[in-house]
């Protein structure tokens, strides 16, 4: 098999916060990310969910080198990411583009649609003549479904779905390979979510592009993906091909979430009861296994170690006590 | 069932950069003593606004006009001394973000115990007796510890929580709820959800789930109303909309919802955008996205028609939608990775 466009390996960082309030505050560790491991092959989309606080997003700056890691490392075409401010961290750049939630905070007001698209070449490749920056850009508002008018409008002028779609030519235009997308439709309307979804799917068909796709909408995640990875306070919980880990969950907590989703078809289903609590204070994580404290299934060894994330057959991979690993998977790795 | 709100032909004009701009095009609605209502559509279609107004709660730019009656007394125009014996008494309403709803320098106790005075007249020890009551009500545990803590102290899920105690501290018969989960964790998400059920079913109180989620909605509600542009366009009970939506902007939003489950399909998207309030098309306001629009859709305004007794729909196509059931995309297998390519795209 040839090696994966992006990998990560035991990705970790932690921040130094201050915890309670004044005059009895004190510091404390917040591990944000702790100890991801996550491959992405070229042309496939890797998606990262979980709830808010578990690391998804820090997750997705560290593997843009937005961030720098406490331990661990990225590698990026086989080739650990560059210091910031080389040449060569130029050239990585180009390859790796973010896609933000929010379009209008990620866009320049004061500039045009077409200044906006086309800024990312005017610092990467001065060199490119007048007509071949202009025909660059007219590609990319094509490629992303607007329409050559849309280039002298300001974000403002535009609807939520369109905003979306300049954020989306902006990255493409210096021809990545690697985009993360951090909630990219979380703002939009649930009319304008489904043309965005689909554009990312054509985009990645005709570009070939590898998509990390951070959402807490799983249902999202679930049309969009080939794997998913599950996250829960720094730790990815359970890894595996999408339809396969949507259909049957193995960890609690990932049947805890997909069991919390309303949904149309499912409506006058009994659901079992949610899970009850919040997710833990990541700078103060319970010892053992961090999902223990919201687990109906927990029992003492929960809290005396911290389960691995081991194979479980089917390329699956799940951190549990109760989940029996694979032998045969867990002897083929070994 | 006893009629708690009837709104009829509210309508709502903003006042801005010296023109007028409606938000509101004659909304006529009931809520029914102990019912649950629920409100979808999308941003600016003018969900909330219905229930601002019904309430006198929108700026001095706001002109309302129609009728508002709570139990036959005509909230629009009402002065606002008999608006505050009602507001919160009678009809209480919660937002999206509760920490910004609530005050963030004064301890949690001392806001339930301002509803508590204002409405129920209870001051000192009673007033702090019946804060503790609400508060394990709704599943706060060690209430007289988390009365003396501050909206920040708290997570999200608890805030939400503590809005809704001080919502039910003037013991109302109508809860507006206003997308009370969409700022909170699925999980956190399910269980106010279900909280809300519990409460609706203990007390009896009357609730209008204002959701852009289609999911939330379905799985909470006795009737579902579905908005757009200013117009309430489909009105059914829940079961009837959700299985056999009639509206095409209904059957479009339906279709565009990824499944969490079988086979992965291509999502059916609707075209174009919702229209700005200050530039609708002359005839229905979505006949510009809809695949079934003809001339008599882009040249005059359908009106709200009774289908039957429980039905209403703002579509001259209507009748090309007779009782069957929602065309549903044709599922095809997805399992390999060349087939999911094909599926989706």
């Amino acid at each position: 098999m040839t090696a994966p466009l992006l990998e990560a390996r035991s990705l970790t960082r932690h921040f130094v916060v201050r915890q309670g309030s004044w005059p009895a505050s004190h510091k404390a560790l917040l591990r944000a990310v702790d100890g991801v491991s996550l491959s992405v092959g070229k042309g496939r989309t890797l998606g990262l969910v979980g709830e808010s606080g578990c690391g998804k997003s820090t997750t997705g700056r560290l593997l843009l080198g937005l961030l720098d890691p406490t331990a661990g490392e990225v590698l990026f075409e086989g080739q650990p990411l560059a210091k910031a401010g080389s040449a060569d961290w130029r050239r990585q750049r180009q390859l790796m583009q973010m896609v933000y939630q929010d379009p209008l905070g990620a866009l320049d007001r004061r500039l045009k649609v077409a200044e906006q698209i086309g800024e990312a070449l005017e610092i990467h490749h001065p060199e490119f003549s007048r007509s071949i920056h202009r025909d660059r850009v007219a590609a990319a508002i094509e490629a992303v479904g607007l329409q050559a008018h849309h280039a002298d409008r300001y974000p403002h002028e535009l609807s939520g779905g369109q905003r979306q779609r300049v954020v989306l030519a902006r990255a493409l235009i210096l021809q990545p390979r690697l985009l993360v997308c951090d909630e990219p439709i979380s703002a939009l309307d649930v009319s304008i979510q489904a043309q965005v979804v689909n554009l990312l799917l054509d985009l990645q068909h005709s570009f070939g592009l590898t998509y990390v796709f951070i959402s807490h909408d799983l249902k999202v995640v679930r049309q969009i993906s080939h794997d998913v990875a599950v996250m829960y306070l720094g730790r990815i919980v359970e890894y595996g091909g999408a339809e396969s880990l949507f259909h049957a969950p193995q960890h609690p907590y990932t049947q805890a979430l997909l069991a919390a989703i309303p949904s149309v078809q499912q409506r006058g289903i009994a659901r079992p009861t949610p899970l009850q609590g919040d997710p833990p204070d990541p700078a103060a994580p319970p010892s053992g296994c961090a999902f223990r404290t919201r687990c109906p299934r927990a029992v003492q060894i929960c809290a005396e170690a911290m389960p691995a994330l081991r194979e479980t057959g089917g390329g699956r991979k799940v951190a549990c006590h109760f989940v029996e690993p694979d032998a045969a998977a867990g002897l083929a790795a070994a | 069932m006893d009629k708690l709100v009837e709104i009829r032909g509210l309508t709502v004009d903003f006042a801005q950069g010296g023109r007028s701009i409606r938000a509101l095009h004659g909304i006529d609605l009931d809520v029914g003593a102990g019912e649950a209502v629920g409100l979808v559509g999308e941003s600016g279609s003018g969900k909330s606004v219905t229930w601002l107004a019904a309430l006198g709660l929108l700026p001095g730019t706001a002109s309302i006009r129609g009728s508002v009656m709570l139990d036959g007394r005509q909230m629009v125009g009402a002065p606002r001394s008999m608006l505050e014996t009602l507001r919160g008494r009678r009809v209480a309403m919660i937002f999206q973000d509760p920490s910004s709803s609530l005050n963030p320098v004064f301890r949690i106790g001392r806001q339930i115990g301002e509803a508590l005075g204002l409405h129920r007249g209870l001051k000192g020890a009673a007033a702090e007796a019946e804060a503790k009551r609400l508060l394990d009500r709704v599943g706060i545990a060690n209430g007289a510890r988390r009365l003396r803590d501050y909206p920040h102290e708290l997570s999200g899920g608890m805030n939400q929580r503590v809005m809704i105690a001080m919502a039910l501290a003037g013991e109302p018969d109508l809860l507006i709820a206003d997308e009370p989960t969409t700022a909170l964790d699925a999980t956190v998400q399910a269980q106010i959800l279900a909280l809300l059920q519990e409460i609706r079913h203990e007390s009896g109180m009357a609730i209008v789930l204002i959701s852009h989620d289609l999911g939330v909605v379905a799985e909470n509600v006795d009737r579902v109303c579905v908005m757009y542009a200013g117009r309430l366009v489909e009105e059914a009970a829940s079961d009837t909309l959700f299985d056999r939506p009639r509206h095409p902007y209904t059957r479009g939003l339906l279709a565009a919802l990824p499944a969490l489950d079988g086979p992965r399909t291509r999502l059916v998207s609707i075209p174009g955008s919702v229209p700005e309030p200050w530039n609708l098309p002359k005839g229905c306001a979505f006949a510009p996205r809809c695949g079934e629009a003809d001339e008599a859709c882009h040249g005059s305004q359908p009106p709200l028609v009774p289908v039957n007794a429980a039905e209403r729909v703002l579509c001259f196509r209507t009748r090309y939608f007779p009782d069957a059931p929602a065309s549903q995309p044709q599922p095809v297998p997805a399992l390999q990775d060349a087939a999911f390519r094909e599926a989706v795209l």
